[in-house]
């Protein structure tokens, strides 16, 4: 292991942690948002019971999603400095942007939300977290415009040893960031989605509590439905834009070895690396391959062979990554439309609801997994045919690295553990221990 | 264009310092001063609304650093590699143990969580004094950007002293922020700490500015341009009065010189550097300077209009939750727990 592995790794482990809960703070601000609205508009106590339960275990994550997202900023100067020297003049300013414009209007509208119970009126109160879920959604689309001028640099021009910008403009508005975008919030919002219905139905199998979570869950599913649809059809122009910008990821994407048209899918397959091959290929599906790439059955696709060996990415993870993430997807449709049809007699449903219970943690594996495709599927670029990851990182000695290393892994795991049972705990005691008390009415005072 | 944006970087440090100062000073003396549940909770909600927007300073002095001067960010968290790290992770289980204590009931669970609040913030104080008395005196580096010492090297007395002054900058910071937002014997012993801390604070600085003489260059700039020594007026500006307004026990005025105080501090040592953002203690042709580590003028054009519309904003924003919140606080159950 020398420090470009371990750099890599550790900025894996910290960057697949951070989205662990970046996704709930996205999709659930905005549905707590909801909720708390209706109970301004409509002055019905239940969707103030509502909007304090999962306001709760919004706070929870949201604090870990801050805590850890704070060593990101730093690991590129860290761990990255010769691309930071490198690319700084124009990523370094979407990071900079992204913290002066959304991280201060979330983190001091949402501490005003926590502790402010009493203290602002109700509309002022809604209003505070609509502003940490508009605030968190654009801090997603400059961090992830940063993310897509790696994937794909434009703007910009090589002068003085260093890419420098030209065009800000064409920075922030090209097709993979905007692309970027739709695809991570919509998976987010499925994610937050079927995190409250999976809740919801952890009490509606306990008929604990029926009303407010048949409610939660009937606002869940709607949100989910609609972007489990909206995920798949985008998804698609997402893999036509990979094929025309970023063919080796494509390829690897299916494991595509010999460029040809007409290119099939195999249903399955199994990537043998060495022999540039699979080892296993059945149940071809002619044309879809080349459908999936270029809209047209009789596309030419580049194969894996058609690139030098050390500008292909690996292709197993990728390939097994984009294959599950896809399976996932279509996968949450059926749960969906499923719920759907049942949304009016849930309770009749056990079974539906014990797998909506275990589905909790699908959207979070889709979620890692897509960010594996785009990210392994990159390699071995860290800025996509302009600069090699091998050369990005820092002049460091490797005990340095290692020692973060294994900090990471420990304080995280506790994190993570920590966290993991502090929901559930939460959850188990269901709405009645979030209720707003009297002697909270003095402490305001 | 680009010394504007030199005298925003030290303005965003200065702020960070000067607003995560109190609450990292406030953390640091729980122990010593919190003898009930009480008035660990006292502590806790005198805090719990701010803390995390005072840490985006931190994120966009960091920020800023990339976007301005990417040069001198490579070079810096590189080779402040692992204080950084440790700073990051005590920042970490600071912010875990903030939010996490009002969510547990049983007291060693919540024991743990304090604890790792106080360790977070004492670690995260002492090593910015260090690394700043460093990048104040020269670090070894190359005209690579290679580090060529070691967690020791950093560790030198004068980086040591830079720890404690910051330690006790922080501490006296955060025992007039207690004095004022509470009441009773947790009001009393803050406010007798702050006096003590300030006799502390005041002999320190001496030191510190003595030794600053021998181990930096922080005095040219002000030999060569007097005007400049407006900032260390400031400095002792603050420093006296808020001296004065801890015997008068005016507790908010006294905050906002201590305040003044550490801004000014802070700024003293950066426009000392000028034109330096990062100097190197091989050879002062290796420092990262204003001209070869900044961004292309496009790029310092479109941050700039980005700063002078948010940044002004983000503190009439910021100044009303602290409106919201202010007057002395309860030792109810509160924090995320009372909260939500
Ligand atoms: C698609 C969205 C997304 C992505 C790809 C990332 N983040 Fe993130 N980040 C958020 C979306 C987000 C958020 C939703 O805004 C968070 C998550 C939870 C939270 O509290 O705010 C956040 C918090 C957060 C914070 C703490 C802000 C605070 O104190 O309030 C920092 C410093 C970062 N992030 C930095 C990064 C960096 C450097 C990333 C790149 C590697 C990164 N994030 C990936
Ligand atoms: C939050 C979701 C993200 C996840 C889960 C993720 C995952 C990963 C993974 C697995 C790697 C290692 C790839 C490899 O070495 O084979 C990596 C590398 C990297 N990613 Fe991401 N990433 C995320 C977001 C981002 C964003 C938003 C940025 C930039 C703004 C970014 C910048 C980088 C950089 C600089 C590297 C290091 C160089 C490299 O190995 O390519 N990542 N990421
Ligand atoms: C079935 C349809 C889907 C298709 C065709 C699809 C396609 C893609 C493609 C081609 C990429 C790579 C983009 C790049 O490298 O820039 C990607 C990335 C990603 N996918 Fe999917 N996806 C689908 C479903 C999902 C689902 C259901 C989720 C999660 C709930 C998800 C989450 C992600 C994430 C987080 C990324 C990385 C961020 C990005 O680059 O946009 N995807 N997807």
């Amino acid at each position: 292991m020398d420090v470009l592995i371990l750099s890599r790794l550790q900025f894996a482990v910290s960057t697949f942690f951070h989205f662990l809960f970046v996704p709930l703070t996205l999709g659930l601000s905005i549905l707590v948002a909801y909720m708390e609205w209706k109970y301004v508009k409509t002055g019905d106590e239940l969707y103030l019971r509502m909007t304090r339960f999962w306001g709760r275990l919004f706070v929870v994550n949201f604090a870990i999603g801050v805590v850890t997202g704070i060593t990101l900023e730093f690991q590129f100067g860290t761990n990255w400095s010769r691309y930071s020297e490198y690319v700084g003049d124009i990523f370094g300013s979407l990071l900079a942007i992204e913290a002066t414009v959304a991280f201060f209007l979330e983190s001091t509208f949402l501490a005003i939300w926590i502790f402010g119970w009493k203290r602002i009126s109700k509309k002022l109160h809604a209003w505070c977290i609509t502003l940490v879920a508009i605030a968190s959604t654009m801090s997603a689309f400059w961090i992830l415009a940063a993310n897509a001028w790696m994937q794909h640099p434009v703007g910009y021009v090589i002068r003085n040893g260093r890419a420098e910008l030209t065009d800000f403009l064409a920075v922030i508005t090209q097709k993979n960031a905007i692309m970027a975008f739709l695809h991570t919030v919509s998976a987010s919002y499925i994610l937050a989605g079927f995190f409250v219905m999976g809740v919801s139905a952890y009490h509606l199998l306990r008929k604990q509590n029926e009303p407010l979570f048949t409610r939660s869950f009937r606002i869940a599913l709607v949100f989910a439905l609609a972007f489990s649809f909206f995920e798949v059809a985008q998804g698609h122009l997402n893999g036509n834009m990979i094929a025309e910008r970023q063919p080796a990821k494509m390829a690897a994407c299916d494991a595509h070895w010999e460029t040809m048209s007409n290119a099939p899918l195999y249903l399955f397959a199994i990537p043998d690396e060495k022999n540039e091959r699979n080892s296993v290929e059945l149940l071809p599906i002619p044309g879809l391959f080349s459908f999936l790439a270029f809209n047209s059955t009789s596309a030419v696709v580049k194969g894996l062979k058609d690139f030098p060996r050390d500008e292909r990415p690996p292709v197993l993870l990728t390939f097994i990554s984009f294959r599950s993430m896809v399976g996932l997807g279509f996968l949450f449709i059926l749960l969906t439309a499923t719920g759907w049809l049942l949304r009016k007699k849930l309770m009749q449903y056990p079974l539906y609801l014990k797998i909506m219970l275990f589905a909790i943690p699908l959207p979070y594996i889709a979620i890692e997994l897509g960010w594996m495709v785009a990210e392994v599927g990159r390699q071995p670029w860290i800025v996509y045919g302009l600069m090699k990851t091998s050369d990005a990182v820092s002049p460091i000695a490797k005990s340095q690295v290692l020692t973060s290393f294994i900090g990471f892994l420990v304080l995280y795991s506790i994190l993570g553990i920590t966290n993991l049972f502090l929901l559930i705990k939460l959850i188990r005691r269901g709405p009645e221990a979030t209720q707003l008390s009297d002697q909270t009415e003095e402490a305001a005072v | 264009m680009e010394t504007v944006w030199f005298i925003i970087w030290g303005f965003l440090w200065g702020v960070y310092f000067l607003l995560d100062g109190f609450d990292f000073g406030a953390g640091i003396l729980m122990p010593f001063i919190a003898r009930e549940e009480t008035d660990r909770r006292k502590i806790f909600n005198s805090i719990g609304p701010f803390w995390d927007g005072n840490e985006v300073w931190l994120i966009t002095a960091g920020g800023v650093t990339f976007a301005a001067f990417p040069g001198a960010y490579a070079t810096m968290f590189s080779t402040l590699y692992s204080p950084l790290m440790l700073i990051l992770f005590a920042l970490i289980i600071r912010g875990a143990g903030l939010a996490m204590r009002g969510e547990t009931e049983n007291p060693s669970v919540r024991r743990w969580w304090d604890r790792s609040f106080v360790i977070g913030s004492f670690v995260a104080a002492l090593l910015f004094g260090v690394a700043f008395a460093n990048i104040f005196s020269g670090i070894l580096f190359d005209g690579d950007g290679v580090f060529h010492g070691s967690l020791l090297t950093l560790l030198n007395p004068y980086g040591l002293l830079g720890g404690l002054l910051f330690l006790i900058f922080f501490l006296m910071h955060g025992a007039i922020w207690l004095a004022f937002k509470t009441e009773n014997q947790l009001h009393d012993r803050a406010s007798l700490l702050s006096g003590w801390f300030w006799v502390i604070l005041t002999a320190l600085s001496v030191i510190f500015l003595i030794l600053t003489v021998f181990a930096t260059d922080l005095y040219a700039n002000y030999l060569n341009n007097p005007l400049l020594f407006a900032i260390p007026a400031l400095m002792v500006t603050g420093l006296v009065f808020s001296g004065i307004f801890i015997r008068q026990k005016a507790w908010k005025k006294a905050w906002f010189a201590s305040s003044l105080y550490i801004f000014s501090s802070t700024l003293f040592g950066v426009i000392g550097m000028y034109p330096s953002l990062l100097p190197s203690s091989i050879d002062p042709a290796f420092s990262r300077t204003i001209h070869n580590s900044a961004s292309s003028p496009l790029t310092l054009k479109i941050m700039l209009v980005v700063v002078l519309i948010f940044i002004p904003l983000v503190i009439v924003y910021q100044a009303w939750a602290y409106r919201i919140f202010r007057g002395k606080v309860s030792g109810d159950i509160s924090g995320y727990h009372e909260g939500v």
